[in-house]
């Protein structure tokens, strides 16, 4: 297993995109902290990167790159190697040169520029959300077997999650608006992994908005330790879940 | 040494295999022939794994193959369309294939096909420059590398320079004179003439017959493959 | 003659005050008791009371003396008691350690009660655990100066206000730090009176609390961390110079919370970090000007029933919100603040932007109606919502805009 995560790991670290991808992190995040006239505007601006364009480019890459090792992976499967393994490396690989791309980009900058709680939390969600898309991208790779189709399955699920999620969240809430649904919002926050680790950094960067109104409600379930173990704890079962949904795919998958 | 038993398999309304029985011995060189779309490919992927059957199963010196893998430690596969990582080189896909079989078989890896191939001395090519013959050669040099119990070989010369075509069927050959057993499927059936022992013919997913090359030979009256299997397609 | 009976009031009033003794008290003096001094006192006497711990129960001022702590000798109110109550004219209470008064859910018992007289003055003084610390009922022209006053509020029942005031006129309240009291400063029918330069902080409920006062004002204090902020209510003519609102958080928190108030200023005052720097509800004619909103959750909301007031150079910095309405139709001005959402340009660099800015988000709005619509705070999906709304306003207030907003930052 660690023979191949570390031949995929070379693989794909030498690959263009992920090079392209980790200059351009860095170089946003570089100009944002350099621009803005405080870090804590910078860390904002950078929010939206962390929360829209790295889920993005990781379910994306993850799935084509699923894709384009199609033949690779049928000749590991002839060899003797279990399927859990190989699948487990080809997570490991990807999940780990995207989160070092991620960690160069955008980590090193917040360290170097605003190495606050907010920031040191940023970079641990913009971590556990790259690792989130490679599993929904290796999850859409394994169900579809047309490329086209798996990519447009994981884009979609990638929109569902950044933006329909949240349409849908706002159409619940219109249309029970007569009833208490704070406990709801709660429930909602962990179906979405972006909700989620967006309602993290902002508990500890916009206190005011959400400590204030019904984010007394956030606040005292995820801003207190043992709330924010308990979203960590979610963050990981997302992993869990869609690896250990899309493996049992996998073992089963004809190639 | 490798039995199917009435292996089954289909894909959505196609019925890829069809009650597929077939026993393949030691020492043997099969022809897996049929037109496009027959069931070959399936049928070789199943044994290897890569395809698990509906009904049916299949056994790899008398184990069933179902949730096993260190079976596959004695086969050597050459996939038809060989693509490797496009970052690699050469020389790290064959160090990559030793690292990942080596303590697995513990035998001494048999780098003939890559020097006759010359591919040696390009160590340092990545995988993405390489013509399709190169990857070919690449495919066979892997399937060979670990001198396996069983060779299954998947149009193996399509692509390849008349001159490497050669020395690959020269390899089959003296590795089928060491008594493995060689699976091959092929469209150029003239290619197959002085190395096979056996012929499977398959068509729609059924195992249409399996007979000794020289039965077929008696039966059809023809001295060459490809005339054989002609007149027993026109028969049909 | 007339003039003859000016000279003798005069030599009289002169005379008088020569006459003005100072009584000591102290376990070695002639007085034993504060109480002992003031039945020998004379009107105009000093009494100097020496430090000690005095248990007397009630004192009751009767006369115009000067009542003077040295060292801070503790009265004590063994929490039974209202410790002093000033029934005269022209008294003077200073210096004192003034702790452990009754607390009561009948009466408003107070270290330092002030019945319906003139010219009291209260001033150094610490008040520790009182219920009400200074109450001034029906008083006029009194001076509460430089005092301290900490309680240990634990629920609204069971705490007073710290200066609590009630149908006076021309107080003047200064310096006076205010905290673990239910409300810091408590006026009610007051008028004409000025609190200046106190600081009220971490009370239970509101840092000054402020109803059916006309034509007062309130400078340069500091209102910091209250349960609910501060309240101004039922009012006319109030003037709101150069204070400080600070950290009041909660659903029901508010930098200020202006109710049914007219004709007022609100200038030069600071609201950093709070869940609304100014609510208004039913506010008219109020001037909102050279304020700075910092950082808080809306930096104002202005209900519907708000009309004619002015909100006009002011700096709205980095608040979450910048204006929250229930309404559409909205009569108030914004015009000729910074606001540091505004994206548009300035072709003719005079410092004011070429297009109008609207302060009222869509998602605002939604999250008016809607609070647990919070959730989705600096969601794309919100963003999205936001920026077609400004293209194309149609929930928005159509006439909710700053026409002439600054391109930069006004030096507050």
């Amino acid at each position: 297993m660690k023979k191949i995560t570390k031949y995929v790991l070379t693989d794909i670290l030498r690959n263009k995109i992920i090079i392209g991808y980790t200059i351009f992190l860095l170089l946003i995040s570089m100009s944002l902290f350099n621009l803005e006239d405080s870090s804590s505007k910078g860390l904002l601006s950078l929010l939206n990167i962390v929360l829209i364009i790295v889920p993005l480019v990781s379910v994306i890459f993850s799935t084509i790159y699923i894709y384009n090792s199609a033949e690779f992976i049928e000749l590991l499967v002839s060899q003797p190697l279990k399927r859990k393994q190989l699948w487990g490396s080809l997570f490991t690989g990807l999940a780990g040169s995207l989160a070092f791309s991620f960690f160069i980009g955008i980590g090193i900058p917040v360290l170097l520029f605003a190495a606050s709680a907010t920031g040191y939390i940023m970079i641990a969600m913009g971590l556990l959300l790259t690792v989130i898309f490679v599993a929904i991208a290796m999850f859409a790779a394994v169900i579809a077997r047309d490329k086209a189709k798996g990519i447009g399955l994981a884009i979609f699920l990638w929109l569902y999650f950044s933006l329909l999620f949240d349409g849908l969240v706002l159409f619940v809430l219109f249309q029970f608006q007569d009833y208490p649904l704070e406990k709801f919002m709660i429930v909602a926050s962990a179906l979405n992994p972006i909700d989620l680790s967006r309602i993290m950094v902002l508990l500890k960067m916009d206190t005011s908005a959400l400590m204030g109104y019904t984010g007394a409600v956030f606040r005292d379930f995820f801003g207190t330790n043992t709330g924010f173990i308990i979203a960590i704890l979610i963050l990981f079962s997302w992993i869990v879940a869609l690896f250990w949904w899309s493996l049992r795919k996998f073992i089963r998958k004809d190639l | 040494m490798i039995i199917a038993n009435n292996v089954t398999k289909r894909f959505g309304k196609l019925t890829a295999l069809n009650n597929v029985s077939v026993t393949c011995n030691k020492g043997e060189c099969i022809a897996l022939i049929g037109p496009n779309g027959s069931g070959k490919t399936t049928f070789i992927k199943s044994i290897l794994g890569m395809v698990v059957p509906d009904s049916g199963f299949i056994t790899f010196n008398g184990k069933n193959i179902v949730h096993d893998w260190k079976y596959r430690s004695h086969i050597g596969y050459m996939p038809q369309i060989g693509r490797y990582p496009d970052n690699m080189t050469i020389g790290q896909v064959i160090r990559m294939m030793k690292d990942i079989r080596a303590d697995k078989t513990g035998k001494a890896v048999d780098e003939s096909l890559i020097k006759e191939f010359g591919l040696d001395q390009l160590q340092q090519k990545r995988m993405r420059t390489l013509s399709g013959g190169t990857r070919q050669k690449v495919s066979a040099s892997l399937a060979f590398l670990f001198d396996p119990d069983v060779l299954i070989l998947d149009e193996p010369t399509a692509g390849l320079d008349p001159l490497s075509s050669e020395m690959l069927k020269e390899k089959i050959k003296s590795e089928k004179e060491k008594g493995k057993l060689v699976m091959i499927t092929s469209h150029i059936l003239s290619e197959l003439d002085d190395l096979i022992t056996q012929v499977i013919y398959m068509q729609d997913g059924n195992v249409q017959f399996h007979k000794k090359l020289s039965d077929l030979q008696k039966d059809t009256g023809e001295e060459k493959l490809s005339r054989a299997i002609a007149s027993v397609m026109a028969k049909n | 003659m007339n003039r003859l009976f000016y000279i003798v009031a005069g030599l009289m009033m002169t005379g008088m005050s020569s006459f003005a003794r100072t009584i000591k008290v102290g376990k070695q003096q002639q007085a034993r008791t504060i109480g002992q001094a003031l039945s020998i006192a004379s009107p105009g006497d000093t009494i100097r009371v020496e430090s000690g711990i005095y248990r007397e129960k009630n004192i009751v001022i009767d006369k115009p003396v000067v009542l003077l702590g040295i060292d801070y000798p503790v009265l004590d109110g063994e929490h039974k008691y209202e410790i002093i109550s000033v029934k005269a004219n022209n008294v003077t209470i200073k210096g004192f350690r003034i702790e452990n008064t009754g607390v009561s859910s009948l009466e408003d018992i107070a270290a330092v009660k002030i019945y319906s007289c003139r010219n009291v003055t209260v001033s150094e003084n610490i008040f520790k655990d009182t219920f009400f610390g200074i109450y001034s009922q029906s008083s006029a022209n009194c001076l509460f100066e430089n005092n301290k006053l900490t309680a240990s509020a634990k629920t609204e029942q069971a705490s007073g206000n710290g200066i609590h005031c009630w149908k006076s006129d021309s107080l003047r309240i200064i310096g006076n730090t205010i905290t673990g009291h239910r409300d810091g400063v408590y006026f009610e029918f007051v008028t004409n009176s000025v609190i200046w330069r106190n600081d009220s902080h971490n009370n239970m409920r509101y840092g000054l609390h402020f109803m059916f006062s006309n034509n007062d004002a309130y400078i340069s204090n500091i209102f910091r961390n209250n349960g609910a902020g501060v309240s101004v209510m039922f009012t006319h003519g109030v003037k709101m110079f150069n204070n400080y609102f600070e950290e009041n958080w909660g659903d029901a928190a508010y930098g200020i919370f202006l109710k049914e108030i007219s004709d007022s200023y609100i200038i030069g005052n600071k609201f950093l970090r709070n869940t609304s720097g100014i609510f208004m509800e039913g506010a008219s004619r109020v001037r909102v000007e050279k304020n700075e909103f910092k950082d808080n959750g809306w930096a104002m909301k202005i209900q519907a029933s708000s009309m004619d007031n002015v909100i006009t150079n002011n700096n709205f910095l980095g608040n979450t919100f910048d204006v929250g309405t229930n309404g559409t139709l909205v009569m108030n001005t914004f015009d000729h603040n910074y606001w540091d959402k505004y994206e548009g340009y300035d072709l003719n660099r005079d410092n004011i932007g070429d297009v109008p800015f609207r302060p009222v988000s869509l998602y605002s709005m939604i999250v008016e109606k809607n609070p647990p619509a919070m959730m989705l705070y600096r969601s794309f999906m919100t963003t999205l919502l936001d920026k077609s709304e400004k293209i194309l306003p149609t929930l928005t207030p159509e006439n909710l805009k700053d026409n002439f907003p600054l391109m930069k930052p006004l030096h507050l």
